[in-house]
Order: C-alpha cells, then structure tokens, then sequence
C-alpha cells in the first residue's frame, strides 16, 4: 500500500470537496479497494470514506412505494432491512462473506461495476435509479460495461431506488473459487413487464436479456424461456468456464429465477 | 469402555488452548529487536534473459539497508536436491543449478530476481519498484510433451534437454509385462491428469535470519516441517556454515501438508543477509508470494493399462506418466513420482506383473514436489480410476472385482519391490460396505432422481507405504538422507518429563498423543509429559515430519528411548526397594517387587536419580536421561476402503457430495479423536482436489489460479459429515507401537471415490462418460454430459 491522506466527512457536501482533491477517491466498504491498494494497483492521494455520511446509510421506503438505500449502506444492513423486497435482501445475503457483508456497500459495489458482481443485476432487473450527489440515473443508462458506469470523476452514489415488483427472485451459480456469480440471473415481473438482468456471464458486464423478458411478460413461467438462448461468443471464458457453458446457464438459472418467483 | 488417558485415549489435544487463544508462537511472531525487512522482487515472466538489475536509484531510497541480486550469490552454493534418481539406462538424473536469486536466466514466474532489505517492509517494496530490470523475454516451456519434443526450448541451456530423467520400473519386468499384455483377454485404458495443486497451509512461510557476531552463530527461525534437514542442508550446501554454527527453530508451524518440507532460498537468503547486513532480517511471504513461491503438488499425466484374464483377474499393469518437475528440482521432488509413486502401483492387489515408466519434465513453471500423500495418491489415482473402469466393461460390480484381485496373505512382496507386512483388505471393504448402506441406494438414486438431478455411487480402495523409511533402503534408491528419528527423554528430579523428539508437530496433535504413549509406558498422567521439538539447539539431529513417519518412527524412537529410561529406573528402584532387579514391576508410575507389597512410587526413585544419597553409585550413574535413534526396518502400509455419493445437477454440471464413508487399518491407535481429525483433514484435502482445486498455467507460464479469486479451497459446505471408522486394526508387525500413520490417508484415498461417483451418476442417465479430469468442476462436468 501507498500512502494517502485519510478524510471521513459527515455530509455529502464535504465529500463531494474533498473528492474535488487530485487524486482523492471515495472508500465506502473498502472490499474492493482495499485488496486493490495492498497489491499497490492504485495509489489514490486522499481516500474520502463515506461511511460516516447519515444521510448515506439505512434502508427506507419512498412516497411511491420504492425501496430507497443509502449508498453506504453495507450488504447485511440490506439483508436484514430491505425486507419489503425480498428478493433484493436475499440478493445481498448471499455476497460474500459476513466479514464482506458488514463493510462492503450498495454504493461500492454499483461504483465498481465488476462483472461478477450481484447488485448490478439487482439495480438493473428492477429498473432502480441510481442517485448521485448531483443527479438521478436511470440503471438502462448507468451500466456501461465491465467496470464502467455512468458516474462522472467525483461523484457520489448517495442513494439507490429500486421500485418494488410483484415477483422477484435472483439465482446465483456461484464461480466455485470467489463465490462471485459465475452466472447470476435477476428477473423482476413489475406490472408493465418483466426485466431480466444477467451478471457474471459478458464480456460488456451486466445486460438485460430483451428475449427472456419479451417471452416472460407474455407468460410469467419457466416453460416461456422453451427454446430461447444466448450465444456464448461474447462471454467471458475462463478457468471456471466457457462462453458456452455461461450462455447455457443463463437459461437455465433464468428458468429457475422464473420457477423461484413464480 | 473409552480410556480418560494414556494410549486409546481421545485425549483433549493440549496445544489446542494456546492456537485458540491466539498465544501460539508461530514464526512471524518472532521480532528480533533491530529487525529488517526483507522484500523479494519476483519475475514476472516465466522464462527470459537477465541482461541487466540495475539497482543504483534503489539503493539511495529511504529506509534501504542493503540491496542483493544473483551477483551476490555467485560463491554461494546451490539450493540442493535431497534425491538423485537413476533412469532406466543407469544414468543419473540432470540436475540443474538452482541459485537463491536469479542468474542469468530466470525461469518461473514468482522466481526471486533480487532482495531489498530495508528498516520496513513498505520501503523495501518502494525500493523494489525502482529496480530496473532488463529482461529479454524468452519462449516458455509449459506443456510436459511440448517441453520434451526436438528442439524444444530448454529451461535450463546448460543440460541436455528438459528431461530430468526417464524412470523405468521395474526394468527387468518390462519385457514380461509386455507379454502379459499381448495375452490378456481384456485390456482396460484411461488416460488421466492428476491436477497441480497449491498446498495452501493456513500460515504462510516466513523467515527470520539472526546473526551474532561475537559468537558467529546464525540462527534461522523458518516455517518448517523438519528443521535439522533444513540446518544440514543449508548449512552444508549452500552458505558452508557449520552445523554447530548454525541453530534452526521451527516454532508452532500452521500447517505444512509437505510444502513446509523443503529448503527454500528464502531461508538461505535471511540467514547470509542477517551476516551481510549485520541485522536481523525477516520476510514473510504474502498469500499471493505463496501462490508462486510455495512448491506446487502433483501435475502429473499418465496413461495406465490394466491387462485381465477371462476370469478378471489382473495379470499386468503397464503405466507411462509425465511428471512435472517445475523449473528446479525442490528437495524432494525427484522421489515422488519414482519411489513414492511406481512401489505403490500393485495397490491391494495381486496383480504379479508390472511396469512403471515416469519421463520428469523441466518446465518454466513453479518447481513441484510432495503434497500431502506424495506420490501415493498419484497411484491410487490411476488404479482405482482404471480398476473401475474395467469393472464398468465387463459389466461387473466394481466392489467384487476389486475383492477377487484382493491380496489376503500376508507378509506379501509385491512386483514392485515392496513388502506389505499386515493388512486385511477384506475386512475394511466389509466394515465400508456395513457403513454405506449399498442396499439402499437405488432408492436414493430414485428420490434424487425425482428432484432431477443424478446419483451416483463410487468405492475404492488404497494402500499406502507410510513412516519413511528405512535409511539403508531409501539410500539405495537415490536419497542423500537417512531417514531415521530421534528422541531424548529427560525425566526431572521430581518426576516430570521432557521428550525431545526430532519429529515436529505442525497441527498433528504431537504434544498431546506422543505424551499419551510416555505417560502410558510408565503409568503417570499425561501432563507430566512435555513434548519439545523444532529447535536444533534443543532437540538430537531429526528428520522431521511428512509421509506420515511421526508416530511410526519418531514415536518408535520415543518408545526405546523410555524403556530405557524404565530400565535404568528399575535398577535404582531395585536398589532401593533392596530386591533383585528381574522381580521389579513398573505399574501405575509405581515399582513393586513382585508377589510383595514393597513398592517405591516413580518420584521418589526419579528423585533418588538425581539425589544419590542412597544410590548404586558403582553400577550406574545417576540422572535420568536417555536417548535412542530408530531406523525403520520396513515401511508400514496403512490401507482402507472408500466410498462417496454424489449428486450431480444434469443442468449445470454442478457435483455435491451426500454421503462420505472411510474404513481405515491405521494397525494400532493411540488417539482416536486425533486420527479421526486427521482422516477428516484429509478427506477435505482429497476432495478439494477432486472438485476444486485447479492450479493452471497459460501458454506463457502465467499462473491463472495466483490467488483465491481463482483457486478454489474446498470449504466446510462443500463437504458432507463424513463417516469415519478405523476400528479394523492389523497392527504393523515391525516397530514398538504396532501403528501405521494416518496422516496422509484421507488425501490419497479420496479423489478416486469422487471421480468414479460421478462417472456412476452420468454413466445412470445413459451417458457416454468414462472419465473426467480433476477438478469435476460444473463447467468440465457439464461438458463432458455434451
Ligand atoms: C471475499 C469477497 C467476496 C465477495 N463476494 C461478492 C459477491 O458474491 N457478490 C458481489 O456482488 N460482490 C462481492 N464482493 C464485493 C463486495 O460486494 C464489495 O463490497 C463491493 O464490490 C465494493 O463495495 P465497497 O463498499 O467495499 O467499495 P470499496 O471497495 O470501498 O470501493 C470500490 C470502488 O467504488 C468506489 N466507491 C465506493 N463507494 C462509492 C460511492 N458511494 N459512490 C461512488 N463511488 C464509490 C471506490 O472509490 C472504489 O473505486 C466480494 C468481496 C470480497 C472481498
């Protein structure tokens, strides 16, 4: 690890200043970028934690009816709040370890947009809003391939929404050796449709898959997705597998996603 | 009724309080006061040309106390191998100079290219990254056959080829085998791979060099399984520092599973830097140091030939096996593929012809050497994956085919130039089948079946040769030790022992069992007996720990050396009791004559030992203090049965293992909670590498599982309660003990019983699969269903 100065602002406001520094960088949970700074990958100047920002932290419900996290809220405080949305606290319950589960955070995890990763399937699927210091983004916009968002140089995930579906259920088939998903299928039936997110399996991170979701808001059950694939030639292949088998367990964690929530 | 104590007894292990309380002392809780830190600069390639290690800006940076690269170690000599192995043509093996930093050349990824030493860890690494390096990036040598094709590029340019040695055993019976095979009336084939592996002991290596310049003594304290090999070998080899120069302590050591056995340059490096720098210097290896730096197990690939008769009974074994060896050879790597690996191939059966050929391979890649089992597992592997697969073309059950070939006489010398003293196959295949219900399982396949998923059913057996080994055996075949164990037993005035044994304990319970069998001896409790090891200034010359050789050899060694101890405490007590000294009794910790009620307690003769007030001056000296080495006459042969139920998800691929059952012949026992611990170690060990585990290299010698993002380790919930029985019990016929070791056995037994579960689950639902490679991973499970 490098040096760096340490910041632990209480508002989003002093954040977002002392992010404004060269080099600063936000730490929520540290998961991610504390591994990163031990392997001396990164050496950021000033690391800004977020974790004692109140406004940033707890689960609650919005006016219309959405589930509202703070952007440092860690993973088990989802688990065990977001209870209005099962499949959402159930997503969260099942990353990582309990160590990972008490630091990392929604926000974190959404900033880095690894392709592995849960939440951005989550987000995705239900079609969340992700909330800056500075402005609303639609999940459609933010996602913008492996470790790639919409979020500007700066700026602060303050606050995820994510509207409540009728049905939900995410299937994780986890990579044995991380435990990240090797394939992780989120489907959500909202009552203008279903939206099915993909994580784990492409080349360009986490994507909707526009079939499934065509089929499946026609007929909200398994057997809609007979006959429907996914071409493994833009996934990821590596030890654990290749695009061919990713492309195959899409549908069939899709199908189980569909059967668990059905 | 179960023992509270002594041999039998399921004694609480002692050693437990202090590693869970966190006031163990492992090495890296060693700080020496005035301490450096040293940090090594790896290659990050696998094979290319040093031109040049520029350390000029280096050097001036802050905190750096010294700066080494290869240059420095031109004089120095080279880090040995322990095992020269003679091929087929009676040529001795090639044996390349292995240097403690890179020269010239490097050749794996992860291979020490220069040291920063510095006040800080943190400012050695700032060092580091200022180093220049000019390396010219060379083709690297990664698949074993590749490496030993015309032309290849070689590893290392100063030796023939990459081949270290090509292994032919047993030659004379090559000729013989062939012909058995061109007879046979059925001729099973399996080509297989057994996995590379990282051994992953929870606690790192670490080394920490010590020099004191008013004496000149070195001291090394180091993560090790055997630190007087370590003080010979680098004491006489590689830094000519003599061995009453040169103390090694391996303090409370984390885990070693074989990879904590070998003399590292890391070792050598901190204890020439601690002289050069005047300064204590320590270096403890990162996790992701460890991936490439550790000795890596197994990686070997074979095809294995079974030839049968019209009556199935096995009449030759033919195997051809490329071994990896790594870049270097790491102690003891040349043994295992050969003399761990080729005596074993007749397993428990009478098979009277075999032939082993092993081809060791140099690539640019981590050097491989043993790994909990080494060499026995790679032969279990092959035999009972290929027994199986004869059984499933013949169409017989697998169990019976196995119980026909079945050795059942014993002393039995098998073709391959071993002497299995005792066993009793029969009966540990008797005791698995009354365990696993065998019975029930087409209704479990039927209920698993109804859930849409395949089960599948998978037996073996295994022997293994433990407690290595006879000195003048292992000299023959190429070692360049002796294999023996020490022991003192000091008995204090007060009655107190401390045994001073030369095997050392890196979780195996030793300071619980072993002072189980002292205080059973004598008849006193348990914790009057302290077990001493890994300090060579404290305990006579051992050769430590691995093949599962603790008990059966340094234990042995303990036994003689405490009836001498009794001996001599008989011919006090006799004195004092002023009876002769054939009608003493010991029982209890108490001497009586016998037929008479006169007894003197063990304290008060120990303390007539030590106070000869009244005392036979003129027959024995006084004290207490007795040592004995023991030598082996025979390895012992621990054996068992196996079996393993799976479910296998048909959509994903995905293997769980329900059910696990063990039956071993451990011979006698002296804790059974211990062995079943050991057992349970091992089995997970053994399952990681039949689901898990998978180190891979690239086509350019970089390792793609470097770290636990993409190494799997088996966790508690990839594993089942597991079913262990070690009551069936042939006692080894040769050492004090009767015992056998169980250490190893739950690695080596396992992996087949998975692999051969899970063919029994595809080959149920009509699939065409005979064989998969470790690790049965979804996605290879998967593919091989397509
Ligand atoms: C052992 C282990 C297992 C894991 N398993 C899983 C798993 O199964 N599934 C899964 O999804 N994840 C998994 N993770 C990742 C984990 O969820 C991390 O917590 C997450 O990816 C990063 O969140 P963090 O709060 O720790 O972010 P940090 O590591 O602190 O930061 C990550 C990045 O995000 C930036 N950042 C942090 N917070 C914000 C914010 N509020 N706004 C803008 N930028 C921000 C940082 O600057 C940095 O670039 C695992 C991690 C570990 C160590």
């Amino acid at each position: 690890m490098y040096n760096f100065e340490f910041e632990k602002p209480e508002t989003v406001a002093d954040a977002v200043a002392a992010l404004g520094a060269e080099d600063a960088q936000a730490l929520g949970g540290g998961q991610t970028l504390i591994p990163t700074l031990k392997q001396r990958l990164a050496s950021p100047s000033t690391l800004v934690s977020l974790k004692n920002i109140a406004e940033m932290q707890g689960v609650c419900k919005g006016d219309d009816g959405s589930i509202c996290i703070g952007g440092a809220t860690n993973h088990a405080t989802v688990a065990a709040e977001a209870g209005d949305y099962p499949a959402l606290a159930e997503t969260a319950a099942h990353i990582g370890d309990p160590a990972v589960r008490n630091r990392g955070t929604i926000g974190g995890s959404l900033a880095n947009n690894d392709p592995s990763a849960c939440y951005p399937a989550a987000a995705l699927a239900s079609g969340a809003t992700i909330v800056t210091n500075s402005r609303e983004i639609a999940a459609d916009d933010y996602f913008q391939g492996m470790f790639t968002t919409a979020l500007e140089e700066g700026e602060i995930v303050t606050e995820v929404r994510f509207p409540v579906p009728e049905k939900a259920n995410y299937q994780k088939f986890v990579q044995p050796a991380s435990r990240f998903a090797l394939v992780g299928v989120f489907v959500a039936k909202y009552s203008d449709g279903v939206r099915v997110a993909i994580t784990g399996a492409s080349n360009d991170g986490v994507f909707r898959w526009a079939e499934a979701e065509a089929a499946l808001s026609a007929n909200f059950a398994p057997e809609a997705l007979d006959g429907l694939s996914l071409s493994g030639d833009d996934m990821i292949s590596d030890l654990h597998g290749t695009g061919a088998y990713r492309a195959h367990l899409c549908g069939v964690m899709t199908k189980r996603a569909v059967a668990a929530a059905a | 009724m179960p023992k509270d104590g002594g041999i039998g007894a399921s004694s609480k292990r002692r050693e437990d309080v202090r590693f869970l309380t966190g006031v163990g002392n492992y090495t890296d809780d060693i700080n020496i006061h005035g301490q450096a830190h040293v940090f090594f600069l790896r290659s990050d390639m696998a094979h290319g040309t040093i031109n040049s290690v520029d350390t000029s800006a280096a050097s001036g940076m802050p905190g750096v106390v010294q700066i080494f690269t290869g240059a420095d170690f031109e004089a120095v000599g080279s880090i040995p191998c322990g095992w020269q192995v003679t091929d087929k043509h009676g040529e001795v093996m090639q044996e390349p100079r292995h240097p403690v930093l890179a020269h010239g050349k490097v050749r794996h990824v992860g291979e020490p290219i220069a040291a920063v030493v510095a006040e800080t860890l943190e400012q050695a690494r700032d060092a580091a990254e200022a180093i220049k390096l000019d390396i010219s990036e060379l083709p690297a040598v990664v698949d074993m056959k590749d490496a030993l094709k015309e032309g290849a590029t070689k590893v290392h340019d100063d030796l023939n080829n990459n081949l270290c040695y090509d292994w032919g055993f047993v030659e004379e019976n090559k000729a013989a085998t062939d012909k058995a095979f061109e007879d046979a009336a059925h001729v099973t084939t399996l080509e297989l791979v057994n996995n590379r592996l990282v051994a992953n002991p929870m606690e790192p290596r670490v080394a920490v060099g010590d020099y004191a310049r008013g004496t000149d003594e070195h001291t090394l304290y180091t993560t090790s399984q055997n630190p007087h090999v370590i003080r010979l070998l680098m004491g006489a080899f590689v830094l000519g520092i003599p061995e009453h120069k040169l103390r090694v302590v391996a303090p409370d050591v984390g885990g070693g599973f074989g990879t904590k056995i070998f003399h590292y340059q890391e070792e050598a490096f901190c204890t020439f830097a601690a002289k050069a720098c005047n300064r204590p210097v320590k270096w403890t290896s990162s996790r992701s140091e460890a991936f490439v730096s550790d000795a890596h197990g197994r990686d070997h690939v074979t095809k294995i030939e079974l030839a049968l008769d019209a009556d199935n009974n096995f009449t030759a074994l033919r195997t051809e096996t490329h071994a990896n060896m790594g870049a270097y050879l790491s102690t003891f790597a040349p043994s295992v593929p050969t003399w761990l690996h080729g005596t074993l191939m007749a397993g428990n059966y009478k098979t009277p012809l075999i032939y082993v050929n092993v081809k060791a391979v140099f690539t640019n890649t981590v050097p491989v050497d043993a790994y909990r089992g080494a060499g026995r597992p790679e032969a279990t592997f092959q035999l009972e994956r290929v027994v199986d697969k004869a059984a499933r073309e013949l169409g017989v059950d697998p169990v019976a085919l196995r119980r026909q070939n079945f050795i059942t006489e014993f002393p039995y010398a098998t073709p391959v130039a071993v002497e299995y003293d005792t066993g009793d196959y029969h009966a540990t295949m008797d005791k698995l089948e009354s365990m696993i219900d065998r019975d029930g399982f087409a209704a479990r396949r039927a209920e698993s079946e109804k859930n849409g998923k395949l089960r599948g059913l998978g037996v073996n057996c295994y022997i293994e040769a433990c407690g290595i080994a006879p000195s003048n055996l292992v000299g023959q075949l190429g070692a360049r030790a002796g294999l023996y164990e020490s022991a003192t037993v000091r008995v204090n005035a007060t009655g107190g022992l401390v045994v001073m044994t030369g095997s050392h304990s890196h979780g195996q319970g030793h300071e619980t069992s072993f002072a189980q069998v002292v205080a059973d001896m004598i008849g006193i409790d348990e914790n009057m007996v302290e077990i001493v090891h890994g300090d060579t200034s404290k305990v006579p010359m051992g050769m430590g720990t691995y093949g599962s050789r603790s008990l059966a050899v340094g234990g042995s060694a303990m036994v003689r050396a405490t009836e001498k101890i009794i001996n001599k405490a008989k011919k006090i007590a006799s004195h004092l009791l002023e009876a002769s000294e054939g009608d003493i009794e010991l029982k209890d910790g108490a001497f009586s004559v016998a037929g008479t009620d006169k007894s003197v307690a063990w304290g008060d003769v120990t303390l007539a030992a030590y106070v000869p007030h009244n005392y036979p001056l003129e027959d024995i000296e006084p004290g207490l203090e007795e040592t004995a080495f023991y030598d082996p006459s025979n390895f012992t042969y621990p054996s068992g049965a196996y079996a393993c139920e799976v479910e296998v998800d048909p959509d994903t691929g995905k293997v769980t293992i329900e059910r696990f059952a063990a039956a071993d012949d451990f011979g006698n026992i002296v804790n059974p909670m211990i062995v079943t611990g050991q057992v349970h170690g091992g089995l997970a060990q053994g399952i990681g590498q039949a689901l898990l585990e998978n180190c891979s290299y690239d086509e350019n010698g970089q390792l793609l599982s470097a770290s636990y993002m993409d190494y799997a380790m088996p966790r508690a919930d990839d594993l089942p309660m597991f079913d262990v029985d070690h009551s069936c019990q042939t006692p080894c016929t040769h050492n004090p003990l009767g015992v056998k070791g169980c250490g190893e056995a739950g690695a080596i037994g396992s992996p087949p019983s998975v692999v051969n579960a899970v063919v029994d689950a595809l080959q149920s639902a009509g699939k065409d699969v005979t064989h998969i490679d470790m690790p049965l991973s979804p996605d290879r499970v998967w593919a091989a269903m397509q």
